[in-house]
């Protein structure tokens, strides 16, 4: 009991010698898009605390993280300019091959324009294109196959008028099924190449 | 002589090649207000939109002044005036979605939209403050430090 005054008496009295711990900090979880949960764990020395509600506020202190409610006002007041600032999130969109070709589906033509509607409304597009495989084949076969769907794609973008030095090619292989399926299943609609506009 | 300074200047001209390519692009400023800087290797550069981060940068705001940079990884951070935001440590494998990223806000305000790498593993991200350490376990979340 002593001992522990003690020795918060000491980090207050480090503190105000050295100034050290004058910055003190503020962590605000912020609610989740879609209501799913969330959380930030907060570490100050020895002492932990979890941030796992909505607006939920950790302040640094001399004796460590001390929590409290705040609300979307008090974040708005402090944190408006560096949320102002906030880039817009990526763009998801898939396009499907007919199958066996290199030729996109009737409705995938489509996507492609609002694809290039989205590129051009962004300040400074940085596009990815993802290729995406079924569960027939090992990893690396599938990596090589994803890379050269994302490839073909990527080629068609520039084609479009998308300068080639805003648009990257990668492959996620079979690691990210659509549709799940137990490995070594034929799968036409996890043949895909999704386009990530940022 | 002249043969072996030849190959002294190929040779470092080859190092300074793989030393550009190694310092790979890890983000891209897509908004920037008023006064934003970065500081790498010891030089400070405008940190205006379109401008492609290294790790080890740090980016700095002014009085007044607000930037956004997207990761490679889809996470967003966007600092408000008078930040310092250092880019201390990023790896991301677009693949597999491994990597780590840890940053330190040393001033200011941070809003952050964590991306891919937290999410394919817990703690993969963290923030850390002159006072504390964030293992960031969600998505989205402000942090400041004040002087």
């Amino acid at each position: 009991m002593t001992d522990r005054i003690v020795r918060a008496f000491a980090i207050v009295a480090t503190c105000a010698l050295l100034g050290a711990c004058a910055s003190s900090g503020t962590v605000v979880l912020l609610p989740e898009k879609d209501g799913r949960s969330t959380a930030v764990s907060v570490k100050q020395g020895d002492k932990e605390v979890v941030l796992s509600e909505p607006y939920a506020v950790a302040n640094a202190t001399a004796t460590g993280p001390r929590t409290y409610q705040s609300s979307s006002q008090e974040v708005e007041a402090k944190f408006g300019s560096a949320l102002a600032a906030q880039p817009s999130r990526a763009a998801s969109f898939t396009l499907y091959f007919v199958e066996g070709k290199d030729e996109f589906t009737e409705e995938s033509k489509q996507v492609v324009d609002r694809i290039l509607s989205e590129i051009a409304r962004r300040p400074v597009p940085d596009v990815l294109v993802v290729g995406h495989t079924d569960a027939v084949g090992t990893d690396a076969f599938n990596d090589a196959l994803g890379q050269q769907r994302a490839e073909t794609v990527r080629a068609a973008l520039i084609r479009l008028g998308v300068p080639a030095n805003d648009v990257r090619a990668i492959s996620r292989g079979k690691r990210e099924l659509a549709v799940p399926t137990p490995d070594g299943v034929a799968e036409p609609r996890n043949r895909r190449v999704e386009i990530v506009v940022r | 002589m002249s043969i072996r300074w030849a190959c002294c200047s190929l040779l470092s001209l080859s190092l300074g090649l793989s030393v550009s390519a190694a310092a790979a692009d890890i983000g891209l400023i897509k908004t920037s207000k008023g006064q934003v800087t970065i500081e790498r290797e010891g030089g400070t550069l405008p940190g205006t939109v379109g401008t492609r981060l290294q790790m080890s940068d740090i980016v700095k705001t002014g009085a007044n002044s607000s930037v956004g940079i997207t990761m490679d990884d889809d996470s967003l951070l966007s600092a408000g005036p008078n930040s310092v935001l250092s880019l201390d440590r990023y790896a991301f494998d677009p693949t597999t979605r491994n990597g780590r990223f840890d940053a330190s806000l040393n001033k200011g305000t941070l809003a952050v939209i964590s991306g891919r790498i937290a999410k394919q593993a817990p703690d993969s991200m963290t923030v850390r403050t002159p006072t504390a350490i964030l293992g960031v376990r969600g998505t989205e979340f402000v942090v400041s430090v004040n002087d």
